[in-house]
């Protein structure tokens, strides 16, 4: 049986952990990017899910360490999963604000490759903005530039 | 040719390798791609392939008594017993022979993943599940170049089709069936023969607006035709590959970073 002070540690646990900044997008908390699946106590272990954006996102491990950090002194185990992949679709509605106020342009819906909906301008909200390059700083970002204002910009990928 | 590893542990390896030496050798793109946006892109399909690799590398892994490490499997494994297809080893030459890897490797990784996404092994079917959709991108990636050069001057689409042409007859011979029937009956692999028409079927109307010509199809049941890397036979390109990828590792003995 869960006392009611482990159980407020618990929420206090949780909510420093969610806050965790990603270490690429540090305006987005993990839980805001969607790779925060469930934290969960089972057996007086707190147990942290995660799930990556991309298969070889190198930051996995720096999540793990940040997470372990953050939960201090409480003890967590990390735990990595695939099933069912992460999609931008997880990304909240805070994180899409936080990515657009930072100069990148939140991901339209995960749509068959191909179907790029329209991408507004992060910096003049033009929605007439081309893509130079299918790739850019990061596995979930593509370089666009905006012909209203002449930007260029990085866009997060529909994934 | 006998192996320490099962016939199950040997098809995860035969995924795992590809994606292992093909993103080993787009690496060796990074600093030399004809323009910065493409080396970047070639660096991020790399990485993307890596990270697959070390998925598949942990689950093969896992699969053994007592458990290797992904580590394990891509330093200390001798080479007899890599599984990936010999096209994936050929040095890098011209640009366009890459962008012709990419598309035809993509495109068959793509089928592959999708099937085994639905497989009757749950960590490999999660593991297929998130590739698809970056191998997908890559796919299209690839598609656009070959578009591109292969529609473009005299000289791209002569250089675009002799890449095409190059390494066709390996393409081929990823269809080639090499896994054991019971492995498959299980669900836990695809029968290799299986994903060659759905690929090809993608892969025409690319090379149709490409203008370039699709070299000829081998029979891949023929007996005779066998891909050798599958069997752990391969060239003197894999051994440059493997002296380079463990040269840190060998220099530095049980390190880890």
């Amino acid at each position: 049986m869960v006392s009611p002070g482990v159980s407020a540690g618990l929420a206090d646990v949780r909510q420093r952990i969610a806050a965790v900044p990603d270490p690429e997008l540090p305006m987005l908390s993990i839980a805001d990017l969607g790779i925060l699946r469930t934290i969960e106590e089972v057996d007086g272990t707190i147990e942290v899910v995660i799930t990556p954006t991309y298969a070889g996102c190198p930051a996995m491990e720096a999540i793990r360490a940040d997470i372990e950090a953050a939960a201090e002194p409480a003890r967590v185990v990390v735990r990595t999963v695939l099933a069912p992949p992460w999609s931008s679709d997880d990304i909240t509605e805070a994180g899409r604000r936080a990515l657009a106020a930072h100069g990148i342009a939140p991901p339209g819906p995960a749509a068959p490759v191909g179907l790029t909906l329209a991408v507004r301008c992060p910096q003049c909200g033009s929605v007439e903005t081309r893509e130079l390059s299918r790739f850019a700083a990061a596995a979930c970002r593509s370089l666009r530039v905006c012909t209203t204002c002449a930007e260029p910009f990085d866009a997060f990928k529909a994934h | 040719m006998s192996s320490r590893f099962d016939a199950r542990s040997r098809s995860v390896l035969g995924l795992a390798d590809d994606a292992l030496i093909a993103s080993h050798r787009l690496s060796e793109w990074v600093a030399r791609a004809p323009q910065l946006e493409e080396d970047i892109a070639l660096a991020n399909v790399a990485l993307d392939l890596l990270g697959q690799a070390r998925l598949l590398l942990a689950h093969a892994g896992q699969m053994q008594v007592p458990a290797l490490n992904e580590d394990q499997l891509a330093y200390e494994r001798p080479i007899e017993e890599f599984r990936n297809a010999v096209m994936l080893e050929r040095p890098n030459g011209d640009f366009a022979a890459t962008m012709a890897r990419m598309l035809l490797f993509s495109a068959y990784q793509y089928q592959l993943y999708s099937a085994l996404s639905g497989c009757a092994d749950p960590e490999l079917a999660a593991i297929a599940g998130k590739a698809v959709k970056e191998v997908e991108y890559h796919r299209d990636h690839a598609a656009g170049w070959v578009v591109r050069l292969g529609d473009g001057t005299e000289e791209s689409h002569q250089r675009m089709q002799s890449g095409l042409d190059a390494e066709w007859p390996g393409f081929t011979r990823l269809f080639v069936d090499w896994i054991r029937d019971d492995v498959i009956a299980a669900g836990q692999a695809i029968f290799p023969p299986w994903l060659r028409e759905p690929v090809v079927h993608w892969l025409e109307p690319v090379l149709e607006r490409a203008t370039l010509v699709r070299p000829e199809i081998t029979q891949v049941r023929e007996p005779g035709i066998r891909e050798p890397g599958r069997n752990g036979a391969h060239t003197d390109d894999l051994i440059d590959i493997l002296a380079q990828m463990r040269e840190v590792r060998a220099a530095h003995p049980g390190a880890s970073w």
